[in-house]
């Protein structure tokens, strides 16, 4: 790590450590950015270093969500008789009950949802470039149909998450720090892999999958692993939303294809894709000028996604870091060779 | 769900009724499907929003009857309409994308996909909304089967429509040329087609024929800004299971698609027609992952 990028992180860290101590009503919305960040890289994991774009990681997210309400509820009672109650029954979780279940909960989560990955990407990563897309999508859709129709996790009505003991200001600080670990957990181990021999094998997959099997790469083998890591941190910050919210339901809390599901791919767009800094870019602007702008938009909101959506993958598809590697190659260590350049593209076809 | 297959082997009856219904509306899933298969074909772009195409076009449909025009007239000024929008959207977005990646056109209709849902949520409100056309209901087997006849009215019109596209996709110089630039993009460049009025074209031919559908669906199902997606779905259902180019295999493939979605609904509960679709999408992905499978090892 060079001096100005050790700065860099030092006065990232620094910035989420007094932010919320600063800002004590907007502690929530904070928390949501570290979510966006974890969410923009982990889809940049596939959609960016590996070239293959899912439109359904949402899934893991939810799965995340419910194995962590059924870890935590399901450790000291019945969950069937929870969910089916509604919140009537009366549950009291000590607070050694509450901290052990959380833990144990955000644990299994991602072990299954890592799992899941793994099973799912058997059968998914046959598919390739769009089939691939529609086909995760059509896998986020009818986990949330599934879920919806199951009664054993309160169905389409949902469950009540356990209630955090303690000030409520003291557990949104709480679930702060809890995400901002797990995105920052995510951020240093995409750092770490991306450098790896694993990583070159990721780029090697999207830049030309049939050449990197010829090469002797166990193609399959790296799509999954790839595939469980994302999953693997989407378990964990779905866990944590579930008990952010305090309630959970399939459509629009764990399962929001339409929402969390598309801004994954909108804000690694929007930052540029296969870059490590690019999604965090493009997830903190677009949490910040959601959040500023969200309110005024009267109903429009979702119709301003969509647009930005067509018109960042229409006219500006490389995103803010791609631009900026363009516009200061040096600058990233990038070396434009002209030479280089002129004589590959005699030779192509 | 055990009760209800016994019902359907004690009353076969139940059984036509359930596989009248599946077959009337699938020829509506037809339509979409064919429109999708058409642009996908020629043009290399997988249309998401083509469920919102559909939607929007019964949207349209339900504003002229509500002026006193009979939905099955608002069939035409709604195909034109939709003409006009599916060339805008063309010229806007698609005529962009179409040389980039794949995925690339796929974020761009899906994101216009939502664009569209939810306009059409905005101006059009989230009521699940119906047609009245005003046809009388038909009771066959003494009342046990009932068929609106504006189901059948449907059907027919899908099946002359689909043979009015056949016709012109054999015999007029335009579907000539589409033909040509499906095949081969270049060598119908080369042979003097302009094949960026070809793209043009076909995007809005296939806006038109989403927005017949659509009319159709207003009058004999239920119109909702968000049930856009299913349609896409289903069209996509469709295209992968038949295959492009395969016009048998999509009429084939929409019917029965209706008919699983009935018995499925039927059978397993309302909640789980929508987990159908998308489980028989995954089913038609799979079955394509092994044919490919299949192709691989025949070259090893």
């Amino acid at each position: 790590m060079s001096r100005n990028s050790i700065i860099l992180h030092c006065a990232i860290l620094a910035a989420g450590i007094v932010a919320p101590l600063l800002f004590p009503g907007l502690v929530f919305q904070f928390a949501m950015l570290w979510i966006m960040i974890l969410f923009a890289l982990t889809w940049d994991v596939l959609g960016g270093q590996m070239g293959y774009n899912s439109l359904g990681n949402i899934l893991f997210f939810g799965f995340g969500m419910y194995i962590c309400a059924i870890t935590q509820i399901g450790m000291f009672y019945n969950v069937a008789e929870y969910t089916a109650a509604f919140g009537a029954i009366k549950v009291d979780f000590t607070d050694q009950q509450y901290y052990v279940g959380l833990a144990l909960g955000l644990v299994l989560a991602a072990v299954a949802c890592a799992l899941v990955a793994a099973l799912l990407s058997w059968v998914l990563f046959g598919l390739r470039g769009p089939y691939f897309a529609i086909g995760t999508l059509g896998a986020a859709l009818a986990a949330a149909e599934l879920t919806g129709a199951w009664n054993y996790v309160g169905g389409g009505g949902g469950i009540s998450m356990p209630v955090f003991p303690g000030e409520p200001g003291v557990r949104s600080l709480f679930f702060y720090s809890l995400c901002m670990a797990a995105s920052i957990a995510c951020y240093f181990f995409l750092r770490w892999l991306y450098g790896t021999r694993f990583g070159l094998a990721l780029n090697a997959i999207r830049d030309d999958e049939d050449k990197a099997e010829a090469m002797g790469l166990h193609t399959n083998r790296y799509k999954m692993v790839a595939w469980s890591i994302s999953a693997f941190f989407l378990g964990i910050v779905g866990g944590l939303f579930g008990n952010m919210t305090g309630f959970i339901e399939p459509m629009e809390v764990a399962y929001p294809t339409l929402t969390f599901g598309i801004f994954m791919v909108a804000m690694t767009l929007l930052g540029g894709k296969g870059t490590l800094w690019g999604p965090v870019i493009g997830a903190t602007l677009f949490h910040v000028v959601k959040e500023v702008t969200w309110t005024y938009l009267l109903g429009w909101q979702y119709v301003a996604l969509g647009l930005l959506i067509i018109v960042n993958v229409v006219y500006f598809q490389q995103g803010i870091m791609g631009w900026m590697q363009e516009r200061w190659p040096q600058r990233f260590g990038l070396v434009v060779d002209s030479e280089g350049a002129v004589a590959s593209r005699e030779n192509a076809p | 769900m055990w009760d209800n297959i016994q019902i359907l082997v004690a009353a076969p009856v139940f059984n036509v009724q359930l596989l009248l219904n599946g077959l009337l509306i699938g020829a509506v899933f037809g339509l979409a499907a064919y429109g999708l298969a058409l642009v996908w074909g020629v043009t290399n772009v997988k249309n998401l929003a083509q469920g919102d195409f559909v939607m929007f076009g019964g949207y349209l449909g339900y504003e002229l009857s509500k002026h006193g025009l009979h939905p099955i007239f608002a069939l035409i000024p709604v195909a034109a309409v939709m003409y006009v929008f599916g060339w805008i959207v063309y010229k806007l977005v698609v005529s962009r994308v179409i040389q980039r990646e794949l995925f690339t056109s796929l974020l761009a209709t899906f994101g216009l996909a939502i664009v569209m849902q939810q306009s059409m949520n905005l101006l059009f409100g989230p009521e699940v909304r119906t047609v009245e056309s005003g046809f009388k209901t038909r009771e066959l087997f003494d009342g046990l089967v009932t068929v609106t006849d504006i189901r059948m009215i449907s059907f027919v019109l899908c099946g002359l429509l689909a043979l009015a596209l056949v016709l012109f996709m054999k015999k007029s110089r335009m579907g000539q040329a589409i033909r040509a630039t499906a095949q081969d993009a270049r060598a119908a460049r080369v042979m003097g087609v302009d094949t960026e009025r070809v793209y043009a074209f076909t995007f809005s031919l296939n806006a038109a024929i989403c927005g017949v559908a659509g009319v159709l669906i207003s009058m004999i199902w239920v119109l909702q800004p968000f049930y856009g997606i299913a349609y896409s779905v289903r069209a996509f259902v469709i295209v992968t299971a038949a295959g492009l180019g395969n016009l048998p295999g999509v009429i084939v493939m929409a019917l029965g698609l209706g008919a699983i979605e009935q018995y499925s609904g039927f059978v397993l509960g309302a909640q789980f027609q929508q987990a159908t679709v998308v489980g028989l999408l995954l089913i038609a992905l799979i079955w394509r992952r092994l044919l490919l499978q299949r192709h691989r090892q025949a070259l090893q």
